[in-house]
């Protein structure tokens, strides 16, 4: 009972440190390649093999491999022409890429030892970022000075426009913000939460046999969330889809 | 589909073909309300209406506190901007829940922009 408050001197929130691993330096700035790089680089490569070998024997009545490459090519087509329609066709790479990439992120860093690159703000908000920017310039292009209807709300009485506008576009800039925090904050809570009751069953283990008994309770617990937390992955990256599709349908048909 | 089951008939693939073809050529060209079909859509929904509150608050309070220090105003335009980012988080929250996506701007019920047909898409 004595013991200190840290297990085995690991904070939950060591698992989300970045190491460096190779140095790096160009001109003036620091692009060290560090774990978080060197997940992100794996994820890139299984997604290929994942898909170039289950495209690789092309067979008409699919294999199992070939069938899980051919699932996730149908369910990103299936989402996008749900949400954008036939024009939405020609984003598919763009959404599929994402929503690969994410849910790889999120997949391998549920691997003990591995490293979540979802759970760092700066990783979805660039990713965030990039479909807000890009989606953004889509409108333009597509509808020129026409864009900025999309904040007026129509049915409403110009008196209310000083009011409504300054609404609707926080509205839009809020996101990316939404979109990167959501994806961040549930692998970020996910991952501790497990570290944190991973953390009790040493912790009662360590303190005597009749406490120790408990730590079947943690343990159990530890194993649902598990199963909790790849649910969680792949929704998050269903949803981090989903929502890019949207706003590519509401750039393109603004209303 | 009315023969089911029937192996691979020439005729029957024919004519599965033409559904295929025209689900993915002129006939789908609707774009369909993002709640609907996905079993999962109940659980994508509520992850996405706590952030969705909370983000546009921050994003209004955020402005407010840039214009502030850019244009002196101390504490006026972040209480503004507050005010209105919770506006924007509610109606975001509302557009949420009414399956109308994550979009700006109402659209109202029938008003069939280039898209055709279609009842309460977003």
């Amino acid at each position: 009972m004595a013991a200190e408050h840290t297990g085995g001197g690991h904070s939950p929130l060591a698992q989300f440190e970045i190491h460096p691993l190779v140095p790096l330096k160009l001109g003036n700035y620091d692009i060290t390649f560090t774990n978080s790089a060197l997940m992100m680089l794996i994820a890139m490569l299984a997604i290929t093999l994942f898909l170039t070998l289950g495209a690789r024997r092309r067979a008409l009545v699919p294999g199992r491999w070939q069938s899980m490459a051919e699932l996730s090519y149908e369910f990103i087509a299936n989402l996008l022409r749900d949400t954008v329609g036939n024009q939405g066709r020609r984003y598919f790479p763009f959404v599929f890429t994402l929503f690969m990439f994410v849910l790889f992120g999120n997949l391998l860093g549920l691997l003990p030892y591995s490293f979540t690159f979802t759970s760092h703000i700066i990783v979805t908000f660039v990713m965030a970022l990039a479909i807000f920017i890009g989606v953004t310039i889509l409108g333009f292009a597509k509808h020129g000075i026409h864009f900025f209807t999309f904040f007026v709300p129509p049915g409403v009485s110009p008196v209310m426009w000083p009011l409504l506008i300054p609404i609707e576009i926080i509205s839009y800039l809020s996101r990316p913000v939404s979109l990167s925090v959501r994806l961040f904050a549930n692998m970020l809570a996910g991952h501790t939460l497990l570290k944190v009751f991973a953390g009790f069953i040493p912790q009662l283990l360590g303190a005597g046999v009749a406490l120790g008994i408990t730590g079947i309770l943690p343990f159990v617990f530890v194993v649902a969330l598990t199963g909790l937390e790849f649910v969680i992955a792949f929704l998050q990256a269903y949803v981090f889809a989903i929502l890019t599709c949207l706003y590519i349908n509401d750039a393109l048909h603004l209303h | 589909m009315n023969e089911d089951h029937e192996p691979a008939s020439p005729s029957d693939f024919d004519k599965r073909l033409k559904q295929a073809l025209a689900r993915r050529g002129g006939g789908g060209s609707k774009p369909s309300d993002d709640s609907g079909g996905s079993p999962r859509s109940g659980l994508s929904i509520a992850l996405r209406i706590g952030i969705e509150l909370v983000a546009a608050l921050m994003v209004g309070t955020g402005i407010g506190i840039l214009l502030d220090r850019w244009l002196g105003t101390k504490p006026w335009l972040m209480v503004v901007f507050f005010i209105l980012g919770s506006a924007a988080g509610l109606l975001n929250v509302m557009r949420v829940t009414k399956g109308m996506g994550g979009t700006v701007g109402y659209r109202a019920p029938r008003k069939a922009a280039p898209v055709n047909e279609d009842d309460d898409e977003d």
